[in-house]
């Protein structure tokens, strides 16, 4: 590690104020602090500090989404090769297919992101170590890579460094992304064709469950399948397991908010309920079970990753109930009345994005006026 | 009476070098100083010139926007020198000590039998009036004004403060004539924190509503205590002291001098042995902590690591401090050190670092910022420090834009920086969150007044 050091120390005057390299001083902090914590000491306030930084909260999101990873990865294989093969098979077949479009969205993204904090002499910021993971999971595994790239060219600039960059955005990037490539490319990106690998070549259905029950057949996965998540789906989004493993590392570390994702549960079994209650002869989503509802699409994962964004989110604690109990309720109910979009996470969540700052106004306004009330109480 | 508050929202850091309970007394240090930056918000104007003699209690500047609020020395001798920075803003004098004080003599008097304004005037010339603060704002309270009550805090939770029971060990005397004192200049009440398992004399003053605080840091911070039992409001003025100063201004009315004694801790884990001290204020700290430091890069601090101040070897400890923390200083690289559970010996609030399953340990902490700065990203994490009615982010936000109206609407007037000490450190963005408040109260005393 000396080594390093003292190599990272020899170039570093090139960056600094008056070397020859000094514009791209940002890319080079970009790579140094994520060798080392830097030296730098407390100048104003607090004299010691917590040792969580924000690469610390990226990293545990990109660990918490490893369990799916690589569980979606391995059912990548599985669903396209189908029973007996062995795990290594799956997942090296997954792996061809996966990691490619991790690449392509770690590379244009990261390139975008170095690229700003060098034209706007900037530190490169962490958010995109989450965002970059979460763009490749929660999109159709065929999906050509030129328009995984687009997507994440458009999710970076137009969906957050137009904002000003992490921190500052209204939409979670990541949806950004697949919104994009939803309404761009809508033949890739829906359909019965594109859950699984080469499905059309190898004559394999791939129809998700959600696909089926708009075209109102009744699926025949059974609920544990759909726990587990052999079926057919994005990489992130099927194994409701994996997605729980990931979750109680969230909630654990205190890095996500289980508000969120409770009171989104709480909606959306809610609202699948009444769906129930009511029942219907000509949608077959209607009498889909509430409680498969939440193990089903992309429900799971987007409630644990995509909803507890929290520079998305909302920001209050009683901003957070109404916030994620909104999305719950809204998942389900563009899920079920709306047969075009049989995923209606996504929207959901954009849509309470968009809100957000709605309720926290009015979460806010009711501190303001608890204040209020004070001061006139002393002045009568 | 009493009533009891409970403080659940916040964090106790517990941190190596707890002060023992043992005082000494320092050698008398050749010089003392009075270094106007203490006083927040004072632009001195000098009453005295380099080489003129001074007693104890003899005015040495004055304050340029109210005069009457006179700054006095601690010591008696000569005015040695005066320490200038940019623009010629006086940083320091310097007061070359007589090997014994002098004391200028203010007349025994009883505060029974005076009113306000004789109050007023006796703490104004002696220089006690320096110690009472006001709050809003965190500056030194205006004469002219009267407060709808007085708080006193005698908790002390932040992270190696100095135990009240000892340094106002025998006081009891000088504290209750204190109280009696201050009693005058508010229509309404003083309200005394105690630490619920205080077992001092504090308990039976007379002429104060009890409090007994229990709970986490900033449970001791007397902004939090205002807050669970007389919130300011829009317009309020409330002051605050601190109990030793309580004490010294008791002093002043039974014996008629002002003489500012004080007993401070030396603590923090670049002490060798961390101990209480006696000192009169203005002495050097380089006689209180002589050959008692670790060799090292050491940061000496006057006040706690959350809210103090760097300070050198040759100043003398803050005005209103009773702590003095050396701890090592941070300037050092760790490899992958953001990765989670690495580092940790590092004490952090959320669990991705070990440092939680040591919940009994005391932490050496350096001062390394451990991160860098960064926008506002994670939500939550301020709101677990902060015990009071507040919205610390929104208020935060709207400080950082200069919104006035949003900033009184969401409490501006109700916190001091050291309110926002424990955001400052759990941040995971490393909000500067002290020096955006000050700023912000700064915006308001020049906006609103």
């Amino acid at each position: 590690m000396k080594f390093l050091r003292k190599q990272l120390d020899k170039i570093k005057p090139h960056f600094s104020k008056g070397g020859k390299l000094e514009k791209y001083a940002p890319a080079f902090g970009g790579i140094e602090t994520l060798l080392f914590v830097p030296n730098h000491t407390t100048k104003r306030g607090a004299h010691i500090r917590d040792s969580i930084d924000l690469k610390r909260v990226m990293i545990v999101v990109v660990i918490a989404l490893v369990p799916a990873l690589i569980f979606g990865t391995w059912n990548v294989g599985y669903q396209n090769m189908g029973d007996g093969f062995g795990f290594w098979d799956y997942l090296g077949f997954g792996a061809i297919r996966f990691v490619p479009m991790i690449i392509v969205s770690y590379g244009v993204g990261l390139g975008i992101e170095f690229a700003y904090a060098i034209f706007r002499g900037h530190d490169v910021n962490e958010g995109y170590l989450v965002t970059g993971l979460l763009i490749p999971m929660i999109m159709p595994i065929d999906l050509p890579l030129w328009m995984l790239a687009i997507s994440v060219v458009f999710a970076v600039i137009i969906g957050k460094e137009a904002f000003g960059g992490t921190g500052m955005n209204i939409l979670n990037p990541a949806l950004v992304a697949r919104a994009f490539a939803l309404f761009s490319y809508a033949p890739a990106m829906s359909g019965n064709t594109v859950w699984v690998a080469d499905s059309v070549a190898d004559g394999v259905s791939g129809e998700t469950i959600l696909g089926s029950l708009a075209g109102n057949n009744v699926p025949t996965t059974t609920v544990m399948d759909m726990f587990m998540g052999y079926m057919p789906g994005s990489v992130g989004e099927t194994s409701v397991l994996m997605i729980l493993i990931g979750a109680a590392i969230l909630l654990f570390t205190g890095i996500a908010s289980w508000r969120i994702i409770l009171s989104s549960v709480i909606g959306a079994s809610l609202m699948g309920f009444i769906f129930n209650l009511v029942g219907s002869s000509t949608n077959e989503l209607f009498n889909f079970p509430w409680e498969q509802h939440l193990l089903v699409g992309g429900f799971a994962f987007g409630m644990v990753f995509m909803a507890t964004d929290p520079v998305s989110a909302a920001q209050t604690t009683t901003g957070k109930w109404i916030y994620g109990f909104l999305i719950g309720v809204f998942a389900i109910l563009i899920r079920v009345i709306n047969p075009t979009l049989p995923e209606g996470v996504m929207m959901a969540i954009l849509l309470m994005n968009v809100f957000a700052p709605t309720i926290d106004h009015y979460v806010i306004a009711s501190n303001i006026k608890r204040r209020k009330k004070r001061l006139q109480k002393v002045k009568a | 009476m009493s009533t009891d508050i409970t403080i659940k929202k916040g964090l106790n850091i517990k941190l190596k070098g707890v002060a023992q309970n043992k005082v000494s007394s320092v050698t008398r240090s050749k010089i003392f100083a009075i270094n106007p930056p203490h006083f927040y918000g004072i632009t001195p104007k000098m009453a005295l010139k380099v080489g003129e003699k001074v007693n104890v209690g003899d005015t040495i500047f004055y304050s340029k926007q109210e005069e009457k609020i006179n700054f006095t020395s601690p010591v008696s001798g000569e005015i040695k020198e005066i320490v200038r920075g940019p623009k010629r803003v006086i940083l320091s004098i310097q007061i070359l000590a007589d090997k014994s004080d002098t004391f200028k003599d203010f007349g025994v008097k009883s505060p029974s039998k005076l009113v306000a304004p004789q109050i007023k005037e006796a703490l104004l010339e002696s220089g006690c009036w320096t110690f009472l603060k006001q709050r809003p704002y965190d500056i030194i309270a205006n004469p002219d004004d009267t407060p709808k009550a007085i708080f006193i805090s005698a908790v002390a939770t932040a992270p190696l403060a100095a135990s009240y029971e000892i340094t106002l060990e025998g006081k009891e005397k000088e504290f209750q004539t204190g109280i009696d004192a201050l009693a005058k200049l508010t229509e309404g009440d003083i309200h005394l924190s105690i630490g619920k398992k205080s077992t001092s004399f504090l308990e039976n003053i007379k002429g104060v509503v009890l409090h007994k605080v229990s709970g986490k840091h900033p449970a001791g911070n007397v902004g939090v205590q205002i807050a669970n039992i007389d919130p300011i409001n829009s317009g309020d003025r409330i002051w605050v002291i601190q109990p030793q100063e309580v004490a010294i201004i008791g002093e002043l009315f039974l014996t008629g001098n002002y003489n500012p004694m004080k007993i401070i801790a030396l603590a923090g884990s670049q002490v060798q042995s961390p101990q209480y001290y006696k000192i009169r204020l203005g002495a050097q700290i380089s006689d209180i902590v002589k050959e008692n430091l670790v060799d090292g890069d050491n940061r000496i601090i006057s006040g706690n690591p959350l809210t103090g101040t760097t300070v050198g070897i040759k100043d003398p400890i803050g005005f209103y401090d009773d702590l003095l923390v050396v701890l090592p200083e941070g300037n050092h690289h760790r490899f992958l050190g953001w990765m989670p559970f690495i580092g940790n010996n590092i004490f952090s609030m959320s669990r991705t670092s070990l440092a939680w399953l040591n919940p009994n340990k005391e932490f050496k902490l350096d001062t390394n910022l451990n991160g860098e700065g960064r926008a506002f990203v994670v939500t939550g994490e301020m709101e677990k420090v902060m015990p009071m009615d507040i919205y610390p982010m929104q208020l935060l936000k709207a400080t950082l834009i200069e919104d006035i109206e949003k900033m009184e609407n969401l409490g501006i007037y109700e916190v001091a920086p050291e309110d926002f000490a424990l955001i400052d450190f759990i941040s995971s963005s490393k909000i500067e969150a002290q020096d955006i408040i000050r700023k912000g109260l700064d915006l308001m005393i020049k906006e609103v007044g």
